[in-house]
């Protein structure tokens, strides 16, 4: 897994609250390999129902080309569990999204993938998302290691996130190789389980 | 004496591995529910050289990509979705995890047969690679959807990492009235808290009104804890579950029996366990729900208008009920009675139970819908007692397609799709934007309240009609 410890780039803001995993990547995409989900991202969005781009659709905009982060509403990406709402992003360049709230499969998903989420008050987040659409293009700086997010204002603001998670994240390490790591507690685990819960 | 305990910290505690001292738990996954989308998990395991830790505890079915009119996968039209549904069964033959593969009638929406088969158990800790795995709590365990990488790593470990999530209560006391459903009780409950009412939490519904709903009913309340931003949902066991649970296939045997069932009737919470949050309702206060938006949290009573964008708190909720409105083609103040629907979906893991085809056949029975309608049974079993109870003859009689267990037009995967701007009355769980194909609008509603709007052609209070 690729490791994640600074992100310097432009952001787009994304104001609906609840925005939904099926906006991110419409479900009839999901069946296809991964290669042909990329440009499915944000499709009935980004896509009038004849194949249309919406020009007012911040990915429709050059001023947003080459964006790396989101700034989001609350509750983003909920809904369902396909880690196709972070894989579409990670493969359009999106690394890190700021938002008041997540659900919480995508915000989970996120770490297995490289990518950041970062919790920030619904204030500050909107007003970056105000920044964001008053300048198009503005940049945003994002340091793991300080825990800072620092916007097109120059304002720096903390985020908290688990050490655990921060941990594999700078390392790129994945978790399978770490649980491996504890082999003998679940051997350990199972020996008593097999005693306590026989039926199963 | 020991502290208090709720029922999640009791599940929490006994599958512990690992705690670490930031927070992470390694976390021991009793049953581990497979589907066609878990391709991606095997794929991911095969990357790594790696076999399944424990193919005893897998279970795997196919629904997403499963036709509804033919059991023969070569009827498949699109390549990549035929691939995945053999693929399920080349990966379960080659790991040894038990399928109930399509033309068994034990196939079905893995939400549907986990329970049914009796793999579902309380106390046990469940995973499926899909978010209304929160369904499966109904029995009493702790149940939650994951993402395909979790999905490999608890193929690979049969564990997973997770900071321990809180604990809320949401009581619903008094009596339901008549013909109002598990699905008027969530629906009503998410309206009350939100989409993101219950994040970061685990939800035990509690009170006389949960306690007295069937097996079928709690599933349908724990199913859309996800839609009410819950990790899980979930139902202390009680007579009613383990009643529900003797004899099925997969249930313990004999001394076995005896032992789980002496080991949940400890599961239930304490009392006076302490809960984070507590959230309570009035059953009797509950009336038959349908959704008017394109987020579960628009939930209306039939009784209800669509709502005005100018009573909203903030000018961000009135845009977002402005887009909501534009999108469903609604305008505000209409009495939501008074709104046309053109089909009608009875179906998915919230509600293609034999009690959820039982409610709408009696509705059914000696009237005439007058839209295309459908009923999807969840499985295979649950087609065939429909059918030896008569139910499907009733469905038939009254213009309905009875159809072939599987996800359906509940996410359309499958190509069970709606047309752009079709009114689809649903009794499905996510009313999303596209959700049953580009540009369809859909509203949620109860399995009786569906059948309703059928015979009606616009949305009816199923009480006016018993
Ligand atoms: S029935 Fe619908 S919600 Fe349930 S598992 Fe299938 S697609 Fe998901």
């Amino acid at each position: 897994m690729e490791a994640f410890t600074t992100l310097d780039a432009i952001a787009i803001p994304i104001d609906q609250p609840n925005l939904d995993t099926d906006q991110i990547i419409p479900a009839r995409f999901l069946g296809k390999p991964r290669d042909m989900q990329v440009s499915a991202l944000f499709h009935d969005l980004r896509y009038t129902p004849d194949r249309a781009p919406r020009p007012d659709f911040v990915t429709n905009m050059p001023a947003f080309a080459g964006a790396k982060i989101v700034v989001a509403e609350r509750n983003f990406a909920c809904g369902s569990s396909r880690e196709n709402a972070v894989t579409v992003m990670v493969d359009n360049g999106l690394r890190a999204f700021i938002a008041p709230s997540f659900g919480d499969i995508f915000f989970n998903n996120c770490f297995q993938n490289g990518a950041l989420p970062i919790r920030l008050d619904a204030a500050r987040a909107a007003e970056l998302r105000g920044m964001l659409h008053a300048a198009p293009g503005a940049r945003i700086r994002i340091d793991l290691a300080s825990q800072t997010v620092v916007g097109p204002d120059g304002k720096s603001d903390r985020f908290e996130i688990d050490s655990f998670r921060k941990d594999c994240l700078l390392r790129g390490a994945d978790e399978v190789s770490l649980t491996l790591s504890y082999d003998e507690d679940i051997r350990a685990f199972e020996t008593r389980q097999r005693q306590e819960m026989s039926w199963l | 004496m020991a502290a208090a305990r709720t029922m999640f910290e009791k599940i929490w505690q006994r599958h512990v591995v690992v705690d670490r001292d930031d927070g992470y738990t390694l976390l021991y996954i009793d049953r581990h529910l497979m589907h066609d989308g878990s391709a991606a998990g095997f794929a991911k395991l095969r990357e790594r050289n790696m076999k399944l830790r424990r193919p005893d505890r897998g279970f795997a079915t196919p629904d997403h990509y499963v036709r509804s009119d033919s059991r023969s996968v070569a009827d498949i039209a699109d390549p990549h979705h035929r691939s995945l549904v053999e693929q399920i069964r080349t990966n379960t033959a080659e790991s040894g995890v038990t399928l109930f593969d399509l033309g068994d009638e034990r196939q079905g929406i893995a939400h549907v047969v986990g329970p049914e088969q009796g793999v579902t158990q309380p106390g046990l800790t469940l995973v499926c690679g899909d978010s209304h795995t929160s369904t499966h709590g109904a029995l009493g365990a702790l149940a939650f959807g994951i993402g395909s990488s979790e999905v490999a790593h608890v193929m690979a470990t049969q564990c997973l990492w997770q900071r321990k999530p809180k604990a809320m209560r949401v009581s619903v006391d008094g009596t339901l009235g008549a013909g109002i459903t598990g699905k008027d009780v969530i629906l009503a409950i998410i309206a009350r808290i939100g989409t993101a009412g219950a994040v970061g939490h685990v939800i035990e519904y509690a009170g006389s009104a949960i306690r007295g709903l069937s097996i079928e009913g709690r599933l349908t309340v724990c199913n859309m804890s996800i839609e009410a931003g819950g990790k899980a949902g979930m139902v202390a066991p009680d007579d009613t579950t383990i009643a529900y649970l003797e004899g099925r296939p997969f249930s313990p045997k004999a001394a076995e029996w005896d032992k789980a069932v002496a080991f949940w009737r400890t599961v239930p919470s304490d009392e006076g366990a302490i809960f984070d949050r507590d959230v309570s309702l009035d059953a009797a206060s509950i009336t038959p729900m349908v959704t008017w938006g394109t987020s579960p949290e628009d939930a209306l009573s039939i009784t209800g208008r669509i709502p005005e964008p100018s009573t909203a708190p903030d000018a961000a909720k009135k845009d977002s009920m402005k887009r909501a409105l534009d999108y469903m083609g609604l305008v505000p103040g209409t009495l939501l009675e008074q709104v046309p629907v053109d089909r009608v979906f009875i179906g998915s893991c919230t509600n293609s139970r034999i009690e959820d085809l039982r409610a709408a056949a009696q509705v059914a029975r000696g009237r005439k819908v007058v839209i295309p309608s459908w009923v999807v049974a969840g499985s295979g079993l649950v087609k065939k007692q429909a059918e030896a109870e008569g139910l499907d003859k009733i469905f038939l009689a009254a213009g309905f397609e009875w159809r072939e267990p599987g996800c359906s037009m509940c996410v359309g995967m499958n190509g069970d799709t709606g047309k752009p701007q079709e009114r689809i009355a649903s009794t499905s769980n996510r009313n999303f934007i596209g959700r049953q194909g580009p540009g369809v609008r859909t509203h949620l509603l109860s399995p009786a309240m569906a059948v309703a709007a059928a015979v009606a052609g616009h949305f009816a209070d199923v009480r006016k009609l018993a």
